[in-house]
C-alpha cells in the first residue's frame, strides 16, 4: 500500500487544519481512546489521565507533532520516524493492536472538529497514511 | 446478556434520536465502500461504484445505507437483546450474503466517524465509548449463527 499524488494533497490539506489546534486534536484523541478502550490505560500508570490534565495534554501535543513530521517528510516516512521507531520497538513496546485503535480515535476527532473538510476521500487518505505510520513504528519489533 | 449502565442506554436513546438515519446510513456506506473498497464485492450489482463521487451519488448505495441503518435501530431499541434481534440476519449474512464478519467491525466504525462528523462536539469520548459498545455488540451478535 502507498500513498498516490492525490492522497499526499489531501493528506497535506487535512494537515494543515489539524495544526491550528493541534495540541486539543493529540489531547482529545487520546482521551477518546482513554474512554474506549480502557485497557490503553495500562501503558499510562504513570500519568494522570483525567480529561484537564497536563500530562495528558503534554502528550497529546507530542503525539501529533510527531504525525505532522510524518507528514512533513511524506515521501520518507521511515526515517523521519526512525528513532519513534526504535522506541517502541526496544523501549515502549506497545502492542500492535493499540495503534490501529489510535489511529481510529485520531480520524474520529478530525471528523468531529473538521466535519466539511474530512470527506470520505479525506478518510481514505489519512486512513491508509495513519497505518503506514503504524506500520513505521512497529516496524523493529521482531 | 450485555451490561448496560443507565447513562450508556441513555447516551445511545439520545444520540439515536438526534440524528437522520437516512444520511446517517448513506453516508457510513458511502465511506466503507471508499475507505475500504475490497467492500465493494458485495455490491457488484450496485451500478456504478468507480469512483468516490459515483459511490457517493449512486442511489442504491443511498437506499440500501438507510436499510442498515433502520436495521441497526433495532438494536438501539432491544439493548437488552441484541443477541435474539439480530438471529435471522445473522444467518442471512454467513449463508446467503456471505459476508465476512469483519466488515462488521468495519461499518461500525465508519459509523462512528460520522457520528464524529454529524455532531461534532456533542459526539463526546463517553458517547464514542457507548457506540463503541454497541457496534462491537451488534457485530458480535450477527456472527454469532455463521459456521
Amino acid at each position: 500500500m502507498s500513498l498516490t499524488k492525490s492522497d499526499k494533497t489531501i493528506i497535506a490539506s487535512i494537515w494543515s487544519k489539524i495544526a491550528t489546534q493541534a495540541d486539543c486534536i493529540g489531547t482529545e484523541a487520546l482521551e477518546r481512546l482513554f474512554t474506549s478502550y480502557p485497557q490503553t490505560k495500562t501503558y499510562f500508570p504513570h500519568f494522570d489521565l483525567h480529561h484537564g490534565s497536563a500530562q495528558l495534554h503534554a502528550h497529546g501535543a507530542k503525539v501529533v507533532s510527531a504525525i505532522g513530521d510524518a507528514v512533513k517528510n511524506i515521501d520518507n516516512i521511515k526515517s523521519a520516524l526512525a528513532k519513534l521507531s526504535e522506541l517502541h520497538a526496544y523501549i515502549l513496546r506497545v502492542d500492535p493492536v493499540n495503534f490501529k485503535l489510535l489511529s481510529h480515535c485520531l480520524l474520529v476527532t478530525v471528523a468531529a472538529h473538521f466535519p466539511a473538510d474530512f470527506t470520505a476521500e479525506a478518510q481514505a487518505a489519512w486512513d491508509k497514511f495513519l497505518t503506514i505510520v503504524s506500520s513505521v513504528l512497529t516496524e523493529k519489533y521482531r | 446478556m450485555v451490561n448496560w449502565t443507565a447513562e450508556e442506554k441513555q447516551i445511545i436513546s439520545a444520540i439515536w434520536a438526534k440524528i437522520n438515519i437516512e444520511e446517517v446510513g448513506a453516508a457510513a456506506l458511502t465511506r466503507l465502500l471508499v475507505v475500504y473498497p475490497w467492500t465493494q464485492r458485495y455490491f457488484s450489482n450496485f451500478g456504478n461504484l468507480s469512483s468516490p463521487t459515483a459511490i457517493e451519488g449512486n442511489p442504491r448505495v443511498k437506499t440500501h445505507g438507510k436499510k442498515v441503518l433502520t436495521s441497526f435501530g433495532e438494536a438501539v431499541k432491544n439493548l437488552d437483546n441484541v443477541k435474539a434481534t439480530f438471529d435471522k440476519l445473522s444467518q442471512l449474512h454467513s449463508d446467503k450474503l456471505h459476508v465476512d464478519p469483519q466488515n462488521f467491525k468495519l461499518l461500525g466504525d465508519n459509523l462512528i466517524i460520522v457520528l464524529a462528523a454529524t455532531l461534532g462536539k456533542d459526539f463526546t469520548s463517553e458517547a464514542q465509548a457507548a457506540w463503541q459498545k454497541l457496534v462491537g455488540v451488534v457485530a458480535a451478535a450477527l456472527s454469532r449463527n455463521y459456521h
